[in-house]
């Protein structure tokens, strides 16, 4: 077994609360936020999502907590031969949802986050932008009660990249907790009212948000 | 080139037009074309045996029935017998019995032209001391019990011998059994040989959608849902490869059905007949092809989400 990349990490993340993680790279963001979508299992230590002991879970119950949250990769993670509509209600579809029932729900986020005139394409043809604003819209179709965003505006320009703050920010206020990774600090400043939970060496230091 | 704004666009896309519910597991790829060609085979050997097989049991069927209806009594006159006194004396003593519903001697003349095709034509038989057969036709085939006509037989021309070929058709219907078992057993090896390929392939395809496979798991799929998409998948494939398989069979025992029928007055087309019968495949043998491709459709989905869920369950 390797050197730890975290140690002796005690937070909680809040409902409908929104915070950055931040630190430099390879810091181990990544790697905690996958901890927090139980897709890592800690060698050492308890996390507990949703109230539940992620150690004693059983694998359907790690689908239901899953379905309760949105995860946005750092590399996107589209599926290369779906088309972008079918991408964003993946997460519909792997509920068992009929595609009816859902699509007018789908098309709708779509044109929300500006990709109306882009959901045949499949993502190979779109932008770097655009993949970020469809892996965005993937998330949020599930109304999750957590956000978990791995640098979501690495990839876009600065303008755009508020853009898409704001659009978590819109989420955080209609319920959703909000935990966004990233290291663009530039980007944090505009966003005081965030907390922000800092890794270093392997050791996290939680800052609180200004009154907003 | 600018971003489009994240927010309610004007522009509005006809919503009929879109690419919906796309298979997850990509469809077209060599390994599943590979696939496909294999089972296409497998899918024609194992009809074929199944035809076969059918062929056989239906051909033995006819043997024995046929066979168990008749009866043969040979007389096999000495060389100072009056041979159509003694024929006349067995067809009388063979009518009188209750299990014989009609007794046919054959004549000097026939007799000698049974032996045409041996000895061939223009010979003089009448040196010749040639057996005289008469024909029994019985009345429950099979079910008869002939020792009292034996009997009486052997008392009152003790120079006629009984033959109710029941030996022969008890090694006929053995021999048409063991054909049968054999092509089971062949079917089988066929049938294991083909989920060993379905498993090679499904294996090969979850390492080839790894990727795919971890996407879901993160946007909340259960293993269920995941191994149902390789089941859907898997069975597409399984059901180009029966259905390439069971029309190939099937054309093959038409083309040999027509061929049959061609050379059915052939001496080699006599034997094939009698083997095989008239080697058409009846409506119920089609039927069974029917059944073999289904079978093979619903194997290869459900033997590819058996491994895709303990692949699954390996990876908790």
């Amino acid at each position: 077994m390797g050197p730890e990349v975290l140690g002796d990490l005690n937070f909680s993340v809040e409902p409908q609360s929104f915070q950055f993680l931040t630190g430099p790279s390879g810091a181990g963001k990544t790697t905690l936020m996958r901890l927090m979508l139980l897709s890592l299992k800690p060698t050492r230590g308890t996390i507990r999502v949703f109230g539940r002991d992620a150690a004693t879970l059983r694998k359907n119950d790690m689908t239901t907590l899953r379905r309760r949250i949105g995860p946005v990769f750092q590399d996107f993670r589209l599926l290369d031969h779906l088309s972008t509509y079918e991408n964003v209600a993946l997460p519909l579809r792997a509920m068992g949802r009929e595609e009816k029932d859902y699509r007018a729900e789908v098309v709708e986020l779509l044109r929300w986050v500006g990709l109306g005139d882009r959901m045949d394409a499949p993502p190979p043809v779109l932008s770097g932008g655009e993949k970020q604003r469809a892996a965005i819209a993937r998330a949020l179709i599930v109304r999750p009660e957590l956000l978990l965003a791995d640098e979501p505006t690495g990839n876009v320009d600065p303008l755009l990249a508020r853009r898409l703050l704001r659009l978590f920010v819109e989420l955080h206020r209609l319920g959703t907790a909000v935990v966004i990774a990233t290291h663009d600090l530039h980007l944090m400043d505009q966003f005081g009212f965030a907390r922000r939970l800092t890794i270093g060496d392997g050791k996290l230091a939680v800052f609180d948000g200004l009154p907003s | 080139m600018n971003e489009p704004a994240v927010g309610p666009t004007a522009a509005r896309e006809p919503e009929t037009a879109l690419k919906t519910n796309a298979p997850l597991i990509p469809g077209d790829s060599v390994a599943g074309r590979a696939l496909v060609v294999v089972i296409a085979i497998m899918t024609f050997l194992a009809c074929l045996t199944a035809g076969s097989a059918l062929l056989v049991a239906g051909a033995s069927k006819a043997w024995r029935s046929d066979v168990s209806r008749d009866a043969v009594i040979q007389v096999k006159p000495g060389p100072h017998d009056d041979v159509e006194s003694l024929v006349a004396k067995a067809v009388a003593v063979a009518a009188k019995a209750p299990a014989v519903e009609s007794a046919h001697a054959y004549s000097k003349a026939e007799s000698e032209k049974l032996l045409e095709p041996w000895l061939g034509q223009g010979l003089d038989l009448s040196e010749l001391p040639i057996p005289r057969l008469i024909l029994l036709r019985l009345r429950t085939p099979g079910a008869e019990d002939l020792t009292a006509l034996r009997k009486a037989l052997a008392s009152a021309v003790p120079q006629a011998a009984l033959d109710d070929r029941r030996v022969w058709a008890a090694r006929l219907g053995a021999m048409a059994q063991a054909i049968v078992i054999l092509a089971a057993a062949l079917f089988l090896l066929m049938i294991v040989a083909m989920g060993t390929a379905i498993g090679f392939a499904t294996r090969g395809a979850m390492a080839g959608a790894r990727e795919i496979v971890e996407v879901l798991h993160l946007v909340g799929a259960s293993d269920a849902f995941i191994a149902g998409e390789f089941e859907t998948h898997f069975r597409g494939l399984g059901l180009r490869g029966a259905l390439i398989g069971g029309v190939a069979a099937a054309a093959f025992f038409g083309a040999a059905s027509l061929l049959s029928l061609s050379w059915a007055h052939s001496p080699g087309g006599e034997e094939i007949a009698a083997m095989f019968g008239s080697f058409a495949l009846p409506p119920s043998g089609y039927l069974a092809l029917l059944v073999v491709c289904g079978a093979v459709t619903l194997l290869t989905g459900l033997l590819s989400r058996t491994i895709v869920m303990r692949h699954l369950q390996r990876l908790q």
